[in-house]
């Protein structure tokens, strides 16, 4: 029935062809839009027969084209990619639930588990590792259970959540959502919004999720600016990609500067002092309270081997340390990437990255006396720490903290790669730490970290890593940690 | 009298010119990005001087971990039109460039996304249940599907209507070079059959299952890959396994393409009497495989005299 309709269309095709080639002036337009139209309906009729055929028979498979009579192509199944031609069995509850592909989910769904193994010569190993992820402890820690989801939402968005489960040293399992957002997918004039809870486009590490990073731990200054979870808060965040010759895009992120993933800013510490005083969170009072992030960024292809990255980044808000108190913090940052045109699997290839930071926390002065009656509470809330039998009172000044990390990672043949890794941290002396002494949060220290990576696959990796730290007036430590992943469900491709 | 013909000559002359200008400004040639140099160099065959393609994927590299260098974002943010072979083949890299290139005419469904595999019948797709024990199996079937030089007629015919509808002043032009495309094509194809045809039924071992497509077009037959399960790297168990199997099969010919490594396939071909031919996956990939019929004429010399060797 089928095959008798779709023959007679080719007659009216041929025969509008033949008029075509007759006809001359304002119809050949026309005529054309005509068998074009004709061309579809074909083509439609014909993939419904294919698909018809293919469901209902076990007749040989419709080729899409002769092919040359010598040649004869042995055990061929109907192409399952494109949008023309899918030919889909029905899911049947037996069947298993396949998440590999990118191309008809509605969601695409992973899971990453990174968990560690090692030791450490330092007492106080919660305080020599100063991320959230790193691990933390003699023994196992486990570092991130990471559940990604990720899709189109709609013909205008792009929607990602990354929803992670913590194991503490007590053994109590959080829940984090680490980041939730949606972005947008044409807006016109090259500029993207990206809204929701999301990492802060500073620098290289903050806007990644551990299981991309090549080292178990992160960066030494990132841990002191950016606190245990990186820089991270609800907003919006706007990007233009810049129509230069090379790459390079300019963003700019409002976000909300409180809690806890915004550790230079309006963050309560957890009423513990930090900086030498107690702050408060506060409340938004003006366009001012909340965190505005700007990023410059630019890349040149140096050949078809060598890729160059850098960045400059900047975070402006108001801290919790009093009324009219502000930080900064101003990065820059440098990735390179060789990579051989002849590469296999992607290796081998030799990365350079490092991001230097500095911070300046402008710190409202500060009175010990919380209750006012300037003598000091029995209970020893207060701070005494000249001795007068007073609470201290500390002065408003601005806060100089400063670091870099470099590393360097070599995959010398598929699936292995050797990195290093150098972390140096410091801060300017400040005034209230006469009285306190040299704060562990702001005192100088440095670290190396060599470390070897095997990668099974794509889908799993175990990783060796040595650290040597040196703490100025703590001393040194040696660490040694083993790191094991795996990712299941679908992977989604990286930025570079 | 004798004035006013050259000034009318002039006003044609100058009106005739600024036509041109105009219509040079609105068919301006398109802008093509081709993920790899296969679907850019028939693309160029199609399109000849009415378009102009880059290419995101160089011919000598392993096409499915090609970095997404930011340059990229800016090359996809100023495409007309982008060329992908779509089964998973740039799933690695190529939704972050499209997603930072925030380009209206490029994202999936506009009619500048042309997938070339549409129409093509993908070999190998999976019909059982299939998990990653088994390597990195493509759920939609093996994307390598350009290596059958008759897969190049219906990418032909893909492009020649993806570039009509999206620059119908030239559609004719398009469908003439489809046409001299496709003929030159339906030659080649029986020239390299005729050059092909004494080896029908030989079997050969390949690094990844890349070249499945040009063996059964030429009716050569796959006895193993160096590969255990696609991208997982051999093992010495695994590697004398294959030596003894070869041995026992009598395969002598070991084709890689140039950026795989030497050791274990010119180990495998030491221990079971065989030989390799380094025979590029793409256009691009060796100097001579300048274009579409480049790469094959090379490649299926190579291998025709490798054949006739060890025969």
């Amino acid at each position: 029935m089928k095959n008798l309709n779709l023959s007679c269309l080719m007659i009216i095709i041929s025969l509008a062809s033949s008029r075509l080639q007759a006809a001359k002036g304002p119809d050949l337009q026309a005529l054309k839009r005509e068998l074009q139209e004709l061309r579809e309906r074909t083509d439609e009729l014909q993939r419904k027969i294919e698909q018809y055929e293919s469901k209902t028979s076990t007749q040989p498979q419709p080729q899409p084209l002769p092919r040359p009579a010598v040649v004869d192509v042995p055990k061929q199944t109907p192409a399952t990619a494109g949008a023309t031609n899918v030919v889909a069995r029905p899911w049947s509850p037996t069947d298993p639930i396949r998440l590999l592909g990118t191309q008809r989910n509605y969601l695409n769904l992973s899971f990453d588990a990174l968990v560690a193994a090692g030791t450490s010569t330092a007492d106080d190993i919660q305080s020599l590792q100063l991320g959230g992820h790193d691990p933390n402890q003699r023994g196992f820690t486990v570092q991130n259970l990471e559940t990604t989801l990720d899709g189109k939402v709609d013909p205008y968005f792009r929607g990602q959540a990354n929803i992670i489960l913590q194991i503490d040293p007590e053994g109590e399992t959080a829940l984090e959502a680490e980041e939730a957002y949606l972005e947008t997918l044409s807006l016109p004039w090259n500029l993207q919004v990206r809204a929701g809870h999301f990492f802060t486009e500073f620098g290289r590490l903050n806007p990644t999720h551990p299981h991309l990073w090549d080292f178990v731990d992160q960066p030494l200054i990132n841990g002191r600016l950016f606190g245990a979870d990186g820089l991270r808060n609800p907003g919006a965040r706007l990007s233009w990609l810049v129509p230069t010759p090379f790459y390079s895009e300019l963003f700019l992120a409002v976000q909300n500067s409180q809690g806890e993933t915004s550790q230079s800013f309006r963050n309560s510490h957890e009423d513990e002092p930090y900086l030498g005083r107690l702050h408060d969170t506060g409340r938004v009072r003006s366009v001012n309270d909340v965190l505005f992030a700007p990023r410059y960024a630019a890349s040149f292809n140096l050949s078809d081997s060598q890729t160059l990255l850098m960045g400059a980044s900047a975070a402006f808000g108001p801290n919790g340390s009093g009324r009219d108190a502000d930080t900064q913090i101003y990065g820059v940052d440098l990735f390179w990437k060789w990579k051989p045109v002849n590469h296999h699997g992607g290796f081998p290839f030799v990365s350079w990255q490092s991001e230097a930071m500095l911070r300046r926390f402008k710190a409202d002065a500060f009175d010990w006396d919380l209750d006012g009656d300037s003598a000091l509470n029995p209970d020893g809330s207060e701070q005494d720490l000249n001795g007068d039998g007073i609470p201290d009172l500390l002065p408003n000044e601005i806060l100089s903290d400063y670091g870099f990390y470099s590393q360097l990672a070599y995959g010398f043949r598929k699936g292995w790669v050797a990195g290093l890794r150098g972390d140096w941290v410091s801060s300017d002396a400040a005034r209230y730490e006469r009285l306190f002494g040299r704060d562990a949060d702001r005192a100088q220290r440095w670290r190396v970290a060599p470390n070897l990576t095997w990668y099974p696959s794509e889908f799993s990796k175990i990783r060796l890593q040595y650290n040597f730290d040196r703490r100025r007036s703590i001393g040194d430590d040696h660490s040694v940690w083993l790191q094991l992943e795996f990712l299941l469900g679908s992977h989604a491709a990286h930025k570079f | 009298m004798y004035s006013t013909q050259p000034i009318l000559l002039m006003k044609a002359k100058f009106l005739i010119l600024t036509a041109m200008l105009f219509a040079g400004a609105a068919h301006a040639a398109l802008n093509v990005v081709a993920t790899i140099s296969d679907f850019g160099a028939i693309a160029e065959e199609i399109g000849a001087d009415k378009i102009k393609v880059t290419t995101i994927c160089k011919g000598t590299e392993d096409a499915h971990f090609v970095s997404a260098r930011p340059g990229f974002i800016r090359l996809l943010n100023q495409a007309d039109v982008l060329l992908e072979g779509g089964a998973d083949l740039e799933a690695g890299w190529l939704p972050t460039l499209v997603n930072g290139a925030r380009n209206q005419k490029i994202q999936s469904e506009a009619p500048g996304r042309v997938l070339l595999s549409r129409g093509i019948t993908l070999l190998e797709v999976p019909t059982g249940p299939i998990d990653r024990s088994m390597g990195d199996v493509h759920p939609f079937g093996n994307p390598h599907f350009w290596l059958d030089p008759a897969n190049g007629k219906i990418m032909a015919n893909n492009l020649a209507e993806a570039f009509s509808r999206l620059d119908p002043s030239n559609a004719r032009s398009y469908d003439r070079n489809r046409q001299k495309f496709n003929e030159r094509l339906e030659r080649k194809l029986n020239e390299w059959a005729k050059l092909m045809e004494p080896y029908r039924g030989t079997k050969v071992v390949t690094y990844h299952k890349s070249f499945d497509y040009l063996l059964a077009r030429f009716g050569l037959e796959l006895a193993g890959t160096i590969e255990p399960k696609p991208g997982i790297e051999p093992g010495a168990a695994y590697v004398k396994l294959l030596i003894s199997r070869l041995k026992v099969e009598g395969v002598k010919l070991i084709l890689i393409e140039p950026y795989r490594p030497r050791k274990t396939p010119e180990y495998v071909a030491q221990a079971s009497g065989g030989k390799i031919v380094i025979v590029p996956e793409r256009v691009g990939g060796h100097e001579k495989a300048k274009d579409f019929f480049g790469l094959f004429e090379y490649d299926l010399a190579q291998i025709a005299a490798a054949l006739k060797e060890t025969k």
